[in-house]
C-alpha cells in the first residue's frame, strides 16, 4: 500500500530524511515511533503529499507522489495534532464542507454515519468552538474518514488530551482500522502504540532503525524493542 | 578558500578602469551645458545607474520564472545578486536625480512619474528583503523571492503608466519630449560619447558586481554545508 | 466507495461559501474592517478638514485609502483562521486543483471587501450629502480596483502569513504592488465624481482592467508556488 525507497528530504543543506526505505502491506497498522527531531512529521507530510521528497521513490495507494498527488489525496485521510476543523462552523458544516471538497455523492448520509461512529451525532449542531479538544479529535477523525480512504495517517494524534479522551480515542481509532485500512500512525505514547498496532518501526535520524511485529517480541516488551533500537 | 577566477580579476580591474574613464569623461571631457551649467554632467551617471538598475529587476524578474520552473538553487542566487545591486545603484539613481532636480527644477523631489515608480520601485525591493528575511526555509524563500521579483516586475511599468495619467515634468533626453517637460536639452557629440561610455562603463561593474554577489552567496552556501558536517 | 474529485467551480464555490457561513456567523472580520474604515474616514474628516470645496477632489482619495486599509485587515484575517487550525492542509489534502483554493479564497475576500463597501460608502455619503458616488459607473470602477487589489492581495497574504512578521508585512508587502490599482481607481473614480468628460476617466479604466487581467492570471499561475512545501 505505500513504497518508499531511498526518500531523502533536505530544508536548505539540512538533511531530514536520509534514504529511509520503508513498505506497509494493506491493511497493517504501523506506528511510527522516534525521539522529536527524528523527522517523524516531516516523513508523514511527505507520505500525505503536503511537502515535496527532494530525492527517492513514494507510491501511496499505488501512486507515485508528487506527479499522481491528486490520486493519491483522494485515497488518504490525514490527522494531525492540529484539528483542521473551522470553530466558527457547526460539526455538521464542517462535515459538509469536506464532503464538498472530496466530491462526496450522499453527503447527508455519510455524514450522519460519521458522527454516528465518533460518538458526536448529539453535537452536530454545536460550533466546533465549543468542543473539548477530545472531541474536535475526534471529530478531526471523522473528517479523514469521510471520504472511505485506502490508507490514514495519524500524526501524534494523542497530544494534548487526558485519560478519558485518549481511551475514547483508542475506540475511534480501532474502529478506523478494523475496515481494513492501512494505518500509519507516529507517536511517542508507547503503551498507546503497543496496543493499538500490528507492526513498530523506529525512526532515528533520518532512517527506519528497526521494524518489529507484535510477535518479534512476546517475552520482551516495546519499551526494551524501542531502546535497543535507537542504541543501533 | 577557492581564489577568484583569472575572467573575475580581469573584470575588476576593468571595472575600476572604465569608472575612472567615465568620471573623466563626465566631468572634464564633456562640454559644460549651456543652460543648466556644471551640474548637469551628473546625468551621465544618473543614466549609468538607471540603465543597469532597471536591467537588474528585469534579470531578477526572468530568473525569478526559471527558478519557479527549474527549481535550480543557482537561478535563486542570481535573482538575489541582481536584485541587491540593482537596489543600490538605482538609490544612487534617484540620488544624483535629486541633485540635479534642486537648481533644474527648484525642488530636490517631486512626484512625476519617472521619479514615483522609482521610489515605489525601491520599495518593492526592499519589501522583498523583507519577506525574504522572514523565511528560514531556503528553498520557500527562493520561492516566495521569485513569485515577489515577478509580481513587482509586472506592477512596475503599469504603476509608471498610471502616474503620467497625473503630469510629468521630467526631461527626455532620448526620444521624443513632452511640451511640459523642463530642464531637457540636446546633446553634442562629445556630450554622446561620455553618455555611451558612461552606459558602457556602469554594465561593466554591473556584470563585476553580480558575478561577486552569486559567488558570496555559493560561498554561504559552502560555508552552511561544512557547519552541518561540523554539528553532526 | 469510490468518489471522483469534485470539480474546480464546485470546490471553489465550497471554499468561498464555506468562509461566508463562518463569517457571517461571527461577523469578527466584518465588524473589524467596518469599525476599522468609519475611524479612518473621522479621522480623515479633521486631518484634511473636509469640507464642501477639498472633498470636491478627495473624496475617492479618502474612500479608497480607507477601503485599502481596511482591505489588508481583512485578507490577513482571513488567511491566519486557515493557518493557525491547519485548516490550509486541510484544503491541501483535498483531491481538488490547488488554483481552486485561491479562487476560493479571493471571492470570499472580495465579497468581505464588497460589504465593506457597501455599507462605508451609503455611511459617506450621508455624512457629507456627496450624492454623486451613487453613479453605476463609480460602482463599476469600485468592483473592478476591489478585484484587483484582492487578486494580489489574497497571494500575498497566503505567503506573508507562513513568514515570521505575518501581520506586519503584509501591507509592506501589498502596497507597493498595488500602486497601480489605487491609483487608476482613485483617478477613475475622481473623474467620475467631478463629472469629467468619459474619454479622460477611459485610460485609467483600461489600466484597471488590464492591471486585474494580469494580476488574475499570474496569481492563478502561480498560487501552486506559495502553497507547496
Amino acid at each position: 500500500m505505500i513504497e518508499v525507497k531511498k526518500l531523502v528530504k533536505r530544508f536548505g543543506m539540512k538533511a531530514i530524511l536520509r534514504g529511509l526505505d520503508f513498505s506497509v502491506q494493506p491493511g497493517e497498522f504501523v506506528a511510527l515511533l522516534g525521539p522529536n527531531g527524528a523527522g517523524k512529521t516531516t516523513f508523514l507530510r511527505i507520505l500525505a503529499s503536503l511537502s515535496r521528497p527532494s530525492l527517492g521513490s513514494v507510491k501511496v495507494a499505488g501512486y507515485s507522489l508528487p506527479n499522481e498527488s491528486a490520486k493519491v489525496r483522494a485515497r488518504l485521510g490525514v490527522v494531525s495534532h492540529m484539528p483542521l476543523l473551522y470553530p466558527d462552523l457547526t460539526a455538521e458544516e464542517n462535515l459538509l464542507f469536506y464532503s464538498r471538497m472530496y466530491g462526496i455523492v450522499d453527503q447527508q448520509e455519510r455524514i450522519t454515519e460519521v458522527l454516528g461512529m465518533v460518538g458526536l451525532e448529539a453535537r452536530r449542531r454545536d460550533l466546533v468552538r465549543t468542543f473539548s479538544r477530545g472531541m474536535q479529535q475526534r471529530l478531526a477523525i471523522g473528517r479523514a474518514v469521510l471520504h472511505d480512504p485506502e490508507v490514514v495517517l495519524f500524526d501524534e494524534p494523542y497530544t494534548g488530551l487526558d485519560q478519558d479522551a485518549s481511551e475514547m480515542l483508542d475506540e475511534v481509532l480501532r474502529s478506523v482500522a478494523a475496515k481494513g485500512r492501512t494505518v500509519v500512525m507516529t507517536s511517542h505514547d508507547l503503551a498507546r502504540a503497543e496496543e493499538l498496532a500490528t507492526r513498530f518501526d523506529v525512526l532515528s535520524r533520518g532512517v527506519i532503525t528497526a521494524s518489529g511485529t507484535r510477535e518479534d517480541f512476546k517475552n520482551s516488551n516495546l519499551l526494551d524493542f524501542y531502546k535497543k533500537a535507537l542504541e543501533m | 578558500m577557492q581564489a577568484r577566477p583569472v575572467f573575475l580579476k580581469i573584470l575588476d580591474y576593468l571595472s575600476i578602469i572604465v569608472l575612472g574613464v567615465s568620471t573623466y569623461l563626465a566631468l572634464v571631457f564633456a562640454p559644460t551645458e549651456a543652460v543648466m551649467g556644471d551640474v548637469q554632467r551628473v546625468f551621465y551617471f544618473h543614466i549609468g545607474t538607471a540603465w543597469v538598475g532597471l536591467m537588474g529587476f528585469v534579470i531578477a524578474a526572468v530568473s525569478g520564472i526559471i527558478y519557479l520552473v527549474t527549481k535550480d538553487m543557482k537561478w535563486d542566487r542570481f535573482e538575489v545578486a541582481a536584485v541587491e545591486v540593482s537596489t543600490v545603484f538605482f538609490f544612487i539613481t534617484i540620488a544624483l536625480g535629486s541633485i540635479w532636480a534642486r537648481p533644474a527644477w527648484n525642488t530636490w523631489w517631486t512626484w512625476d512619474p519617472r521619479l514615483t515608480t522609482a521610489a515605489v520601485t525601491e520599495l518593492i525591493y526592499i519589501a522583498y528583503f523583507m519577506l525574504r528575511a522572514g523565511l528560514e526555509d531556503p528553498e520557500k524563500r527562493a520561492r516566495f523571492g521569485a513569485v515577489y521579483t515577478l509580481l513587482g516586475g509586472i506592477s512596475a511599468p503599469i504603476t509608471f503608466m498610471v502616474i503620467r495619467l497625473f503630469r510629468t515634468i521630467h526631461p527626455v533626453v532620448i526620444g521624443s519630449q513632452s511640451a511640459e517637460a523642463q530642464g531637457g536639452f540636446s546633446m553634442t557629440s562629445d556630450m554622446k560619447v561620455a553618455f555611451f561610455f558612461a552606459l558602457f562603463a556602469f554594465t561593466i561593474i554591473f556584470i563585476d558586481m553580480i558575478w561577486h554577489r552569486i559567488r558570496l552567496g555559493n560561498l554561504q552556501d559552502n560555508v552552511e554545508q561544512l557547519k552541518l558536517k561540523v554539528t553532526m | 466507495m469510490k468518489q471522483p474529485t469534485p470539480s474546480f467551480l464546485k470546490a471553489t464555490l465550497a471554499i468561498a461559501s464555506k468562509d461566508l457561513a463562518a463569517e457571517f456567523r461571527s461577523r469578527e472580520l466584518l465588524s473589524a474592517m467596518l469599525v476599522f474604515s468609519m475611524l479612518v474616514i473621522l479621522i480623515f474628516n479633521f486631518a484634511l478638514e473636509l469640507d464642501v470645496k477639498v472633498r470636491q477632489s478627495v473624496t475617492a482619495g479618502v474612500l479608497w485609502t480607507t477601503f485599502a486599509f481596511a482591505g489588508t485587515l481583512g485578507l490577513n484575517r482571513s488567511m491566519a483562521v486557515e493557518k493557525d487550525r491547519g485548516c490550509m492542509d486541510g484544503l491541501l489534502l483535498a483531491p481538488v486543483d490547488r488554483a481552486a483554493i485561491f479562487f476560493g479564497k479571493a471571492i470570499s475576500n472580495l465579497t468581505f471587501m464588497l460589504v465593506v463597501e457597501a455599507i462605508v460608502i451609503p455611511l459617506y455619503a450621508l455624512l457629507y450629502n456627496e450624492t454623486r458616488i451613487f453613479q453605476l459607473e463609480f460602482l463599476g470602477v469600485l468592483l473592478l480596483g476591489s478585484i484587483g487589489y484582492i487578486s494580489v492581495g489574497t497571494l500575498l497574504s497566503t505567503m506573508t502569513v507562513q513568514t515570521r512578521t505575518r501581520d506586519v508585512l503584509l501591507p509592506i508587502l501589498l502596497f507597493p504592488v498595488a500602486v497601480p490599482v489605487l491609483l487608476a481607481s482613485v483617478k477613475a473614480s475622481g473623474g467620475i465624481i467631478t463629472g469629467a468628460e468619459f474619454a479622460e476617466i477611459l485610460t485609467p479604466l483600461n489600466l484597471l482592467i488590464v492591471y486585474d487581467v494580469i494580476f488574475l492570471a499570474v496569481s492563478y499561475m502561480v498560487f501552486d508556488a506559495v502553497v507547496e512545501e
